[in-house]
């Protein structure tokens, strides 16, 4: 085909994406949606089903009889309530300590820092990212244990040891301290993108440093700050090997649950199928909830 | 412009200079090997425990009988069955299942009856270990054991005075905020066996075959328990830095730990406390649609021999099944016999309650025993 | 600008947070040189034999192959369809929008098990071997999300003026794509498709169930986490994995900083 057909082919395509928006919309979102429902929908569908069969108690083989029994176990059991919220409201914790400690790091990154720093800084934040999930939570195993570094640094400074090992607490800090690079550069994204005269505009028309933060800065932030929230939230819900290693009797989630009665020797995938679609169901609010604050909206 | 493009063309590049030996790759994988009756197949895919497929013995086997072995490594049962149920079956040949997983995957079909006639070794075994009803199934042999640990008591000498001599110490408020035990529902039994031996009204006379009212009050026991722990380990490499790093002071352990931890200077000390102990027996299995069963035999010949034997239980720290492995142990490591106790009279093996998977059938003519699901539910809501 | 107090402030915010970020990096690293297999503090006894063993581990070397092929293949599906999706949604007002954010929220949202378990019997029911390909699909899956949120987000903030002004000076829409758009969004697929390439070279949950035999690199670090008796070696290479890494990390920073960045100043 000559040169000259295939500008005209490709003209033509784009000048009909040009004017049938729905077409062009269409035809982007083919590749992206049908991977992910031909695969991942596909096969999760298939596993949830499981919720709302059984397994014959006898014989541990998984009964198709529909119901929901499952689900009345879950949340009949004061534990297992128990379990749901602890991973909820840390997973809150840990975003919302990810979102103030990103926030004045990716403003100085994004408005202060010149671009050596920046550049500099850019590769600090990514580069622990690279070291392994595993061996950073494994380091601070070491450094929150009884007589690991932080109860010896403080005893230099002749204060009495933390006991923060193997505690929610210590979960907490490690979560924070795994996700925070997920916080940083969705925050540094948005904030690199607001233009200079919306901060002079403001400052022309009265506003002090504080209400033109208040007022300009944070709500054109707000998008970064959710996606990054989006990160920091799923990962720590759906987390379980961070509660196994560094997490102490009470700590476990809804992710050692399902682990543990998912897997072949306990034959009750029905029941792990149940608790799995927990944390489904907090994702559904929390991306409505996040809509609701008009993040996903245009600003 | 032209350094987009360029950024563009490379990116493709790369992508399909990988994509294409990921393609060769992926297609030799469906190439089946016929099947040779007596000759290895060339190849042997199993699934194992951390540390059971060392090079120091898997070296020798696959110069020996020519068959490539391909370990895939599990942390728990429940990941073996699930590994082994993985791909419909078939994916792999072999699996080191502990006493915990053995009878799902008899009773799911997951594996095949194994001829111990083929395998030497096998005759030179203790009787207890021949036929353990956690791989031996109405006279047909699911497997052949491999090796096997106590479940003991250790504690920090050090720092726990006097010494303990009673599961007690596990249960003792003394000790708040200091004891471990694993995470692992088959830990049940263990309190159940404490229970057998301290209120004997509840009957209870094998702990993997309880009843309703004796598994409650096992359950209401683990609770009292729980606010007293400080971790449910559930690698042993965690038990060991607890244990290094002050967390903890006693709990339930291995020896392979008592051994890593004492290896590393701390003052720790493990005993076989007076009500008994539960142990671990882990059994090679052959997978039902095993692609490389010649294979599986010579690996079965070879890791049931003295000499094998011997050299996996001093590295890995366990002890092996087979009787005349205990001079070799000794050659390997002085003393190494006696202290993983590879050469007691079997009376000694017959104490130990060793795992097996707990089911409905209590093999009294009753049915009302609780199954391994119930455990693990109850386990859950115990730790939670 | 800001105050003088604020700006001292903000350079001491930012000195603690790349501290806070990088003491258990230094951590790890001491930790390689520690004699002993367990990790007590403080560290007695100093050497440097781990790292022999550690570069010769075949099963290291092969795991780190295997997980740079399986990045590298994930990473460039994920931004090519988190892209399409970006650019298909960021301006549609339409309810299918939340539905498809959430529809790529999933794979990380839902424990990874969850993931792992689904896909696994997925590849089972088609009879698919397990294998490097199947790994690549399960990490793809869940990597789209992030190169969707960081692309959408940069796109929210792009003057539609340009893309207008291209198509006035005749250019078509494959055009306005390649020399505009892409260059002024670079950045966010920089900084989303090494995130997305970060996420894949570390994962283990999922990858545990979608690779057959063979072993990414978390897997072989987990493994060795759980027997305990080589610790040191795992250390050896994360640290060496940072020393690698500092270059390309570094690389790509310098390429995000020449593309357009539409500051209006």
């Amino acid at each position: 085909m000559a040169r000259g057909d295939l500008l005209a082919g490709r003209r033509r395509v784009s000048a009909l994406g040009w004017r049938y928006p729905p077409l062009r919309v269409a035809g982007q979102l083919l590749p992206p949606v049908g991977w992910m429902t031909l695969i991942y929908v596909a096969a999760l569908a298939a596993l949830f089903v499981y919720a709302f069969w059984g397994v014959d108690a006898f014989t541990g083989k998984v009964v198709h009889t529909w119901g929901l029994g499952n689900f009345r176990e879950i949340f009949e059991s004061a534990a297992f309530r128990g379990v749901i919220w602890r991973t909820l409201w840390i997973a809150a914790a840990v975003t919302a300590t990810c979102a103030v400690i990103a926030f004045p790091f990716a403003y100085f990154m994004a408005r202060l820092a010149s671009p050596r720093v920046r550049a500099l800084l850019f590769v600090l934040v990514l580069l622990p990212l690279w070291s392994s999930y595993l061996v950073r939570v494994y380091a601070w195993k070491v450094i929150l244990a009884q007589d690991g570094i932080l109860n010896w640094s403080l005893g230099k400074i002749g204060l009495p040891g933390a006991n923060l090992g193997y505690s929610n607490t210590a979960m907490w800090l490690v979560f924070t301290y795994i996700w925070l690079p997920f916080m940083i550069l969705p925050v540094y994204a948005a904030l690199e993108r607001i233009p200079h005269s919306y901060i002079e505009a403001s400052r022309d028309l009265g506003a002090g440093g504080f209400t033109t933060l208040r007022r300009v800065v944070l709500p054109l932030t707000l998008p970064g700050v959710v996606a990054g929230s989006i990160f920091t939230f799923s990962l720590t819900l759906g987390d379980y090997i961070t509660p196994t290693l560094v997490g102490g009797a009470g700590s476990t989630f809804i992710g050692n649950i399902v682990y543990s009665t998912g897997l072949g020797v306990s034959g009750n995938l029905p029941f792990a199928a149940a608790f799995a679609a927990i944390p489904l169901a907090i994702m559904a609010v929390y991306l409505a909830l996040a809509k609701r604050t008009g993040a996903f909206e245009a600003l | 412009m032209t350094k987009v493009r360029a950024r563009h063309a490379l990116v493709l590049a790369v992508a399909a200079a990988l994509a294409v030996p990921a393609a060769g790759a992926g297609s030799s994988s469906h190439r089946s090997s016929a099947a040779k009756v007596g000759a290895g197949e060339g190849k042997l895919t199993m699934i194992a425990w951390e540390g059971y497929l060392d090079p120091k013995w898997v070296k020798p086997f696959e110069q020996q009988s020519k068959c490539k072995v391909e370990a895939k490594y599990a942390g728990s049962s429940d990941e073996m069955v699930t590994l082994m149920r993985s791909g419909g079956g078939g994916q792999y040949d072999m699996v080191s299942a502990s006493g915990d997983a053995s009878l799902r995957l008899i009773y799911g079909g997951d594996v095949a009856a194994v001829d111990v006639n083929r395998v030497p070794g096998w005759k030179q075994f203790f009787k207890g270990f021949q036929n353990p009803p956690n791989n031996t199934v109405k006279g047909k042999h699911y497997g052949i054991s491999l090796q096997w640990g106590p479940n003991t008591l250790m504690y920090n000498a050090a720092k726990v005075k006097p010494a303990p001599t009673s599961w007690s110490a596990l249960y003792d408020p003394k000790f708040k905020g200091k004891i471990t035990v694993p995470n692992n529902p088959i830990q049940i039994a263990d309190a159940a066996l404490y229970l057998s031996k301290t209120r004997p009204s509840l009957g209870i006379k094998d702990p993997y075959e309880l009843n309703k009212a004796q598994f409650a009050a096992t359950i209401a026991l683990l609770k009292k328990q729980r606010p007293l722990v400080k971790k449910y380990w559930g690698l042993s490499s965690d038990e060991i830095s607890l244990f290094k790093n002050g967390d903890a002071t006693i709990g339930a352990s291995w020896p392979y730990t008592t051994g890593q931890l004492q290896a590393a200077k701390v003052p720790v000390k493990e005993i076989i406390p007076k009500e008994g102990v539960t142990g671990w027996l882990d059994t090679w299995m052959l997978s039902a649609k095993a692609k490389h069963p010649n294979c599986a035999y010579a690996w079965y010949s070879y890791i049931s021999s003295p000499k094998v034997q011997a050299l996996q239980a001093v590295t890995w720290g366990e002890t092996p099944v087979n009787k005349q492995a205990c001079g070799f142990m000794n050659k390997l490591v002085k003393g190494s016999c006696a202290q993983y106790h590879a050469n007691e009279p079997e009376s000694y093996y017959a104490s130990i309650k060793f795992w097996k998977t707990p089911l409905a059938d209590c093999g009294n003519g009753k049915k009302d025993c609780m199954d391994y699901s119930q455990w693990v539910k109850s386990w859950n809501e115990v730790i939670s | 600008m800001e105050t003088r107090a604020t700006r001292i402030g903000l350079w001491i915010w930012t000195g603690l947070v790349v501290l806070f970020l990088h003491i258990p990096i230094v951590i790890i690293v001491l930790y390689a040189f520690n004699a002993s297999n367990v990790q007590g503090w403080p560290i007695t006894d100093w050497t440097t034999k781990w790292f022999g063993p550690a570069i010769h581990n075949g099963e290291m070397q092969d795991a780190l192959i295997l997980s740079l092929k399986a990045g590298a293949l994930a990473t460039a599906i994920a931004m090519v369809l988190g892209t399409l999706a970006a650019f298909a949604l960021y301006r549609a007002a339409f309810f299918g929008r939340t539905v498809v954010s959430f529809l790529f929220v999933l794979p990380i949202a839902l424990p990874g098990i969850i993931t792992g378990m689904a896909l696994n019997s997925y590849f089972t029911y088609w009879h698919q071997a397990l294998g490097l390909w199947t790994i690549v699909v399960g990490h793809a899956t869940f990597c789209i999300v992030i190169v969707f949120n960081n692309v959408v987000a940069r796109l929210r903030r792009l003057p539609t003026s340009l893309t207008e002004a291209s198509m006035d000076l005749g250019a078509d829409g494959f055009q306005t794509f390649v020399h505009i758009t892409l260059p002024s969004i670079s950045t966010a697929l920089v900084s989303g498709g090494l995130l997305a390439f970060a996420l894949s070279f570390d994962e283990v949950i999922v990858t545990t169930f979608t690779a057959g035999v063979q072993n990414t690199l978390p897997i072989w670090i987990f493994g060795n986490i759980r027997l305990g008796q080589q610790l040191p070696e795992v250390n050896v290479v994360v640290f060496l994995i940072l020393l690698a890494t500092i270059v390309p990390v570094t690389i790509a920073q310098r390429l995000t900083r020449e593309s357009g960045i539409l500051r209006t100043e």
